[in-house]
């Protein structure tokens, strides 16, 4: 009897997927070689001079990155790394574009570039030593520790712009080390919540339709959010204060299934917002912007309001790349925070969208990274750093846009600022790290040495 | 620069940035991976429609090669498939002998199971040709369907048997 109409349920190994990745890293590179030309051409009649080094940069990081890939993550997400490129490619097309604009201040392009290549540098670093994400469960309570450095350092700095979360390196410059903490916190919350989830999740009480979780494990969540509210207060920003508690709750939605800690979450972080924004002075500033955009200072209305100028300004498809008025918005981060104003003023509502789902496939990449993965811990990471990465384009975007008071905080891949985008590069990377596990064919069984009694037996 | 030419690429850049975020849908939608399931649901629901009175009477029928679909012709199982299990995947046709199970190193399938017995169960044509299952005394028995067995039972086609982590079925 033949074995054709066996059926059987089989599993369906995401095939190596690393041409079809090819193809769309060729798109992505062409894009923002497209957008670079149509910039100068609005802006000085010309195709800009560095075109073809441009190009043929970024094609050379892409590719680079690529082959990586396709040594060390075979089996590895096809999307991640185009989409990737495709915004990085975008964000130093708008940072030159706005660099044409002498009262931005000076040049940041060359600069972005350099440190996009040395996030592809680390993206390619990571790829290559970090053979299994599992490894990192080893360092759960050493990542908190070291997230926890991280988080504090800035405050022994001076403030930038009203905010403290730079450290200053001297000779080296400055970073900000709320980007990297980022992920090491992910680490430290997955390897956690691992280990705790069916406490946090079994041992609770109902009530009202919730799950009251046990007064010792509301601890680690309490722990959390005083952490937040102190990063709040002295550190005066509310993106990064907002990062962590909003990664914790999701993270921990996502380990115990139980909605009452997404509403205990949204609970807190008001309460604690509210309070803070009430009382410090820095914060309270930014919610009086967001609550008064037009208020009057310094003679105009207040950079949120510019900002949604941009936005109305553009329209439907926006004035043309190289066309809208930016170095109107003025304040001192039209490059970094405010560069998805730039995006909405000069490629409109249909390019805002288009860049807000290129941010949704990223995250929804993540998440089904999550899904497949077959080890919790690698879940709960693909899971917290794609949340992470979504609720980083939540605040900026929302913020950027009026919804939330404005925070400092940079759009992954997008905006200028150094630590940001090579962060975000590292997590990439170990985003690809967990699914290229998470989709690599199981390995066939070695034959048991018992195979061969397993065969047909006539007895006549 | 012409008006129209910054018009044209402003538009054809919105276009191309679309047409990448469609052609990544388009990756995603050609990526789905993880467990098809092939057919069995269908026929396992075929089967428990069926009247045991019309089985018994196909069962004399030879086996024959038939569409997968029909619904019309049906025959006495041909082989014999380890669904689940270390062994999943292994089949043993059904030409009238007898089939034993168990971690005993001669039986025709070797469980490599911790919860089987040496000579676990045996699965057995009768006179009539209904293929029965019987369990031989083992420690933690063997389930039909979700019944454990206590006398020899005749086994409906694609009806899971159950011993330990393996389950096998027999099928057309």
């Amino acid at each position: 009897m033949s074995a054709s109409n066996t059926t059987t349920i089989t599993s369906i190994g995401a095939p190596n997927r690393r041409n079809t990745e090819l193809a769309m890293l060729v798109f992505a590179v062409a894009i923002p070689v497209f957008a670079f030309a149509n910039a100068g051409l609005a802006k000085h009649g010309t195709v800009p001079a560095g075109l073809a080094e441009y190009g043929l940069g970024m094609g050379l990081l892409a590719g680079i990155a690529h082959l990586i890939v396709r040594k060390f993550a075979p089996y590895s997400d096809p999307l991640m790394l185009p989409i990737a490129t495709l915004l990085n490619g975008l964000g130093l097309v708008l940072i030159w574009r706005l660099d044409q604009e002498p009262v931005l201040g000076k040049a940041m392009a060359p600069g972005q570039l350099e440190w996009s290549t040395m996030g592809i540098v680390l993206f390619v670093v990571v790829l290559i030593f970090l053979k299994d994400h599992r490894i990192l469960q080893r360092y759960t309570y050493i990542s908190m520790v070291l997230a926890l450095c991280l988080l504090i350092a800035p405050v022994f700095f001076p403030p930038v712009y009203g905010a403290r979360i730079w450290i200053t390196l001297p000779g080296l410059g400055s970073l900000q080390p709320g980007e990297f903490a980022k992920i090491i916190i992910a680490i430290f919350f997955a390897g956690y919540l691992m280990v705790k989830r069916d406490a946090l999740a079994l041992a609770s009480r109902r009530f009202m339709g919730l799950y009251l979780p046990r007064g010792r494990d509301l601890g680690p969540i309490l722990v959390i959010w005083a952490l937040s509210l102190l990063i709040l207060v002295f550190e005066t920003d509310l993106g990064t204060s907002l990062l962590f508690f909003g990664l914790f709750v999701i993270m921990l939605y996502v380990a115990t299934e139980r909605t009452s800690w997404i509403v205990f979450g949204l609970l807190l972080s008001a309460a604690g917002a509210v309070a803070v924004g009430s009382t410090e002075a820095h914060v309270k500033v930014r919610v009086q912007d967001w609550l008064h955009p037009l208020a009057l200072q310094n003679g105009g209305v207040t950079e949120t309001a510019q900002s949604r100028y941009a936005f109305g300004s553009g329209g439907l498809f926006g004035s043309g790349l190289g066309e809208g008025y930016s170095r109107l918005i003025g304040g001192i981060a039209s490059k970094s925070d405010y560069i998805l104003a730039t995006v909405g003023e000069e490629l409109g509502l249909a390019g805002v969208m288009a860049i807000l789902l290129l941010y949704g496939l990223l995250i929804e990449r993540g998440l089904r990274t999550a899904l497949a993965a077959r080890d919790p811990f690698g879940k709960l990471l693909a899971v917290g750093l794609s949340g992470g990465l979504a609720l980083q384009v939540f605040v900026v975007a929302g913020g950027v846009t009026g919804l939330i008071p404005l925070t400092g905080m940079t759009m992954p891949f997008l905006a200028q600022g150094g630590s940001s985008v090579i962060a975000n590069w590292a997590l990439v990377a170990i985003l690809l790290r967990i699914s290229d596990t998470a989709r690599r064919p199981a390995p066939s069984p070695a034959p048991s040495p018992d195979a061969e009694a397993t065969q047909v037996v006539r007895s006549q | 620069m012409s008006e129209l030419t910054l018009t044209v690429m402003r538009l054809g850049f919105l276009a191309v940035l679309w047409l990448f975020v469609i052609v990544a849908v388009q990756v995603i939608r050609s990526d789905l991976f993880g467990t098809r399931v092939t057919q069995r649901g269908a026929r396992r629901a075929d089967d428990r429609s069926r009247p045991p009175q019309q089985r018994q009477q196909q069962v004399q029928q030879p086996p024959r090669p038939q569409p997968q679909n029909n619904r019309q012709r049906r025959g006495a199982p041909t082989k014999l498939v380890v669904a689940e299990g270390s062994l999943a995947g292994t089949t043993v046709a059904l030409q009238g002998q007898t089939i034993t199970l168990g971690r005993a190193h001669d039986s025709t399938i070797v469980l490599d199971d911790d919860y089987a017995s040496s000579r676990h169960a045996r699965i057995y044509p009768d006179t009539d040709g209904q293929w029965i299952v019987e369990d031989l005394g083992s420690t933690n028995g063997t389930y039909l369907d979700r019944n454990r067995l206590t006398t020899p039972t005749p086994v409906p086609l694609g009806a899971p048997i159950r011993i330990g982590k393996t389950v096998i079925e027999l099928r057309k």
